[in-house]
């Protein structure tokens, strides 16, 4: 599956192309006939890795699906870059509802189209974590445990961005936000709060829960593949950075998602059936010091004196992680 | 316009909304100048070479025909290079060099193999130049001016073409087969070749045969000799001698117990042919330590696999028949070797001194504002000697003394001599700047350690004169060559173009021009930049 390395060749699997690879070995990334379905002129931050992220997952589902695809949106920042009336940047069927109904409007999209017999048409529905985890949870959890025929992809950038960084349930602890803010004993978002979301996908035993970031498009687009290969409900959660919510440099997008998996900090797996299938393996492991020092939101860690408590218990949940989900190659680390 | 309710706009696409606008740096496709390029010391290309060698296939032959480019000497360079490419490979801070000396002896053998030929690419320039020396430099300088379109004659004073590279390196190292080869090759260019010819003057020389220039390598043949008391019976040789009668009829007769005294590669070969003439003890003394030994690492450690001993901190002090005597030194705070009067004997059959080689000048006598320093040739920046119209290079002229630095003299030479007889100068490009490791983004490249090039038995080492270091299969060469990190300089991997979240590289897909930025949309974030695994893009700020 996705990391079958292909060592002969200068980059193998790691980068998005190779003249040297078989046209089938390359990412849908590298082909210029790619359907680029988010297209130019969004308006984007410098360096979204949302934008990133929904283009490599729609790509690859358009090309799974010989274009026969419509997508369902949650109000968000994928909403409001793409689409500043008149203007639209998506090149396939889109629309747009609520901020907390794009589970339920994707539900309903798939019953239009079995109703009318178009069994060659797939549907999408998608949002960031706060329309996802928060907002829509509910919708999610209905569309779920119905079984309709919807891939949910959400993007995850830990916090309301649209509307200002402000937490939501898949914020850090820790970390900075509006509403989050790095004062008192416990600066930041507290411990102890937030939850799973793959984790929860996967204990309604639908067919396929998948993470993935945009620091492995090989990954990445393996699993838009297998989940189109299946129907009913599938989930797919990918990590992607903001460098305007996290206080990262807009070029550190995909470096910070690749030190997000390295770290044991966000684990990356897919899973069927409620079981977990196949891990992605920390390649060169790394202290979680790493990727935070990366990102303004963790500043205050790094003041004068350091709270190395607080880093230190960063730690133990990328611990935890690594633990849990077995992310280190056998034989430990290389 | 006749809208909907409330609708005063027309709905379009967001290619409307030029993004471009947006940034403060843009980012640009450079060309960046690899470490191993720059460490050549015959100018090769080789990020080039290997490029297309990764193809396998037909790109073999492309690739030799770009090293022929640079260096006429494909497999001996394979096979003798001290390749300081290798040394300065990014790869090492990864996992390991790549193998590039290995893979250009498996492109100059396959080119043997195959036949592949090489055709003069000028038309007839009608003007003649001699070539003083069939060394690595002068058959470089040969091979280039006679494919430049000049007529070319070279004279050597020996009865083989080659020059040291027949007579100061042993077989085992390179064998006659290849040499002979790769020197036919530049032959059949339409090069003249006098052997037995040796110059006794240039300007001569030059009258005689009408030449309109001249390049003058001969080489330093002459070993150098230190005074040491020895009664009448020692027997003591120099390196010199010693490795260029390997070539003659008879094998030098050194004996069963053979000391060299000196610290150099010579020392080393000299020390490895007597073991393998049979000498059951080798041994060279060094009067300093191991780590200011001139010699290369992998031939002192190949003697010393092979047996040859290593007497450091020693000089002779004394040889009589059958018997030298060595003084222990100790080093100074300057780091130079002191006598400490601790006296030792050994026993030996014949001394050989490896103590470096001197350069025999005396066809350069009478000519006019030739400057000659410590033994050598002083040789402005194009190679040419204060004497216009003679050029030198090689071994006769300033710098290190090794197979590579001589070919690439040969080359330059060429180059200034051929610009020189059009009557203009030669001007080098201008260097790009150095792809360091740090501008490189090694995530993308997979591990993959070195392969390693099979040795010869210790056993046949010691006894034969074979071939001690044998080539790459195909699939390992191909393997060696894909290992190229291409620091600096494009390789169509298509991560910026994968990674832009504004879509706003275009892939052309263009030999030379793989993709292009599109400034309409690029909002200046440099994920391409920090994400390129070879560093061939640059952010450079806007000008508002």
């Amino acid at each position: 599956m996705p990391d079958a390395q292909t060592k002969l060749y200068q980059v193998g699997t790691f980068a998005v192309g190779n003249r040297l690879l078989s046209p089938d070995e390359r990412s849908v990334q590298a082909g210029i006939e790619r359907s680029n379905t988010l297209t130019c002129g969004h308006r984007a931050c410098q360096g979204c890795g949302e934008a990133l992220g929904a283009r490599y997952v729609l790509d690859a589902a358009m090309r799974a699906t010989q274009g026969r695809l419509i997508a369902a949106n949650a109000t968000g920042c994928l909403e409001v870059f793409s689409t500043p009336y008149p203007e639209s940047s998506w090149q396939l069927p889109w629309l747009h509802s609520l901020f907390g109904n794009a589970p339920a409007v994707a539900t309903g999209i798939a019953a239009a189209l079995k109703v009318k017999g178009r069994t060659d048409v797939r549907v999408i529905g998608q949002g960031g974590d706060g329309g996802t985890m928060d907002i829509g949870f509910a919708c999610l959890s209905g569309m779920f445990e119905r079984g309709d025929d919807v891939l949910y992809v959400c993007y995850d950038n830990e916090a309301y961005m649209n509307t200002g960084v402000q937490r939501s349930s898949a914020t850090p602890p820790a970390a900075r936000t509006a509403t989050t803010k790095p004062v008192g004993d416990e600066p930041g978002n507290v411990f102890g709060q937030g939850k799973s979301a793959p984790l929860i996908a996967m204990a309604h035993e639908i067919p396929y829960v998948a993470t993935a970031t945009v620091a492995d498009l090989h990954d990445l687009e393996a699993k838009v593949e297998r989940a189109m290969e299946l129907h009913g409900a599938r989930y797919l959660h990918v990590f992607v950075p903001c460098p305007l919510g996290w206080g990262s440099a807009a070029r550190d997008t995909i470096r910070i998602a690749r030190l997000a998996k390295e770290t044991g900090l966000f684990p990356v797996f897919e899973a069927e059936h409620g079981e977990i299938t196949t891990v992605s393996k920390i390649r060169r492991p790394l202290p979680v010091e790493e990727y935070l020092r990366a990102q303004r939101r963790f500043a205050h860690l790094f003041g004068d004196p350091p709270r190395t408590d607080v880093i230190s218990r960063i730690q133990a949940r990328a611990d935890r992680n690594i633990r849990r989900f077995g992310l280190l190659q056998d034989g430990g680390p290389s | 316009m006749d809208k909907p309710f409330a609708i005063t706009l027309d709905v379009g696409t967001s290619l409307a909304n030029k993004t471009g606008s947006w940034r403060t740096e843009r980012p640009v496709y450079v060309d960046r100048l690899p470490p191993c390029n720059h460490a050549c010391p015959a100018g090769e290309n080789i990020q080039q070479w290997l490029y297309d060698a990764e193809e396998g296939g037909a790109g073999y032959e492309r690739a030799w025909r770009r090293i022929m480019e640079d260096n006429p000497f494909p497999a001996v360079m394979g096979r003798v290079c001290y390749h300081p490419c290798e040394t300065s490979c990014n790869r090492a801070q990864l996992d390991n060099a790549v193998g590039i000396n290995s893979v250009e002896r498996f492109l100059g053998d396959e080119a043997i193999r195959e036949g592949w030929r090489i055709d003069v690419a000028a038309p007839s320039s009608g003007k003649r130049v001699l070539v003083v020396g069939a060394g690595p430099s002068g058959l470089s300088a040969a091979y280039r001016l006679a494919r430049l379109g000049h007529d070319v004659t070279v004279r050597d004073a020996g009865p083989t073409p080659g020059g040291m590279m027949r007579f100061g390196i042993p077989t085992y190292r390179l064998t006659r087969d290849v040499l002979d080869a790769e020197i036919q090759r530049i032959l059949d260019l339409g090069v003249t070749l006098h052997l037995n010819s040796k110059v006794t003057s240039i300007l001569d020389a030059m009258q005689e045969g009408h030449f309109d220039a001249a390049f003058v390598a001969v080489g330093a043949h002459l070993g150098k000799r230190a005074y040491i008391p020895a009664g009448d019976a020692a027997k003591i040789l120099d390196a010199i001698s010693v490795l260029r009668s390997m070539e003659g009829e008879e094998r030098p007769k050194l004996g069963r117990r053979v000391v060299v005294y000196g610290g150099g590669n010579t020392a080393m070969d000299v020390a490895r042919t007597a073991k393998r003439l049979g000498a059951e003890e080798a041994v060279v003394v060094y009067r300093r330590t191991r780590d200011r030994m001139p010699a290369r690492d992998l031939e002192v450690e190949e003697a010393e696999e092979e047996g040859v001993l290593i007497k450091w901190l020693s000089t002779i002090k004394q040889a009589d028949g059958g018997r030298i005597v060595l003084e222990r030194m100790e080093l100074d705070e300057t780091g130079f070797p002191q006598p400490t009067g601790e006296l030792e004997e050994l026993e030996v059959d014949s001394l050989v001194l490896a103590l470096g080689q001197d350069t025999d000048l005396s066809l350069l006598d009478g000519v006019p504002e030739i400057e000659v320093d410590d033994g050598v040739v002083k040789v402005g920046p194009s190679m040419m000697t204060g004497y216009p119209g003679i050029f030198a290079g090689g071994d006769m002229v300033p710098a290190e003394r090794t197979v590579t630095v001589a070919i690439g003299h040969g080359k330059k030479a060429a180059r200034c001599i051929d610009a020189w007889l059009r009557g203009v100068a030669y001007e080098p490009a201008p260097k790009h700047e150095l792809a360091d490791f740090e501008l490189l983004n090694t995530w993308y490249y997979a591990d993959a350690p070195r392969s390693v090039q099979p040795q010869l038995e210790l056993a046949r080492r010691q006894s034969t004169f074979e071939e001690v270091t044998g080539g790459l299969e195909e699939s390992t060469a191909l393997y060696e060559a894909r290992r190229c990190l291409s620091c600096g300089n494009c390789f169509s991997c298509d991560n910026c173009y994968g990674v832009c979240p504004d879509n706003a590289v275009i892939k052309l897909g263009k030999p030379g021009e793989p993709y292009a930025i599109d400034y309409d949309y690029c909002k200046g974030c440099g994920i391409c930049a920090a994400e390129c695994p070879c560093g061939a893009i640059a952010m450079v700020p806007e000008t508002i």
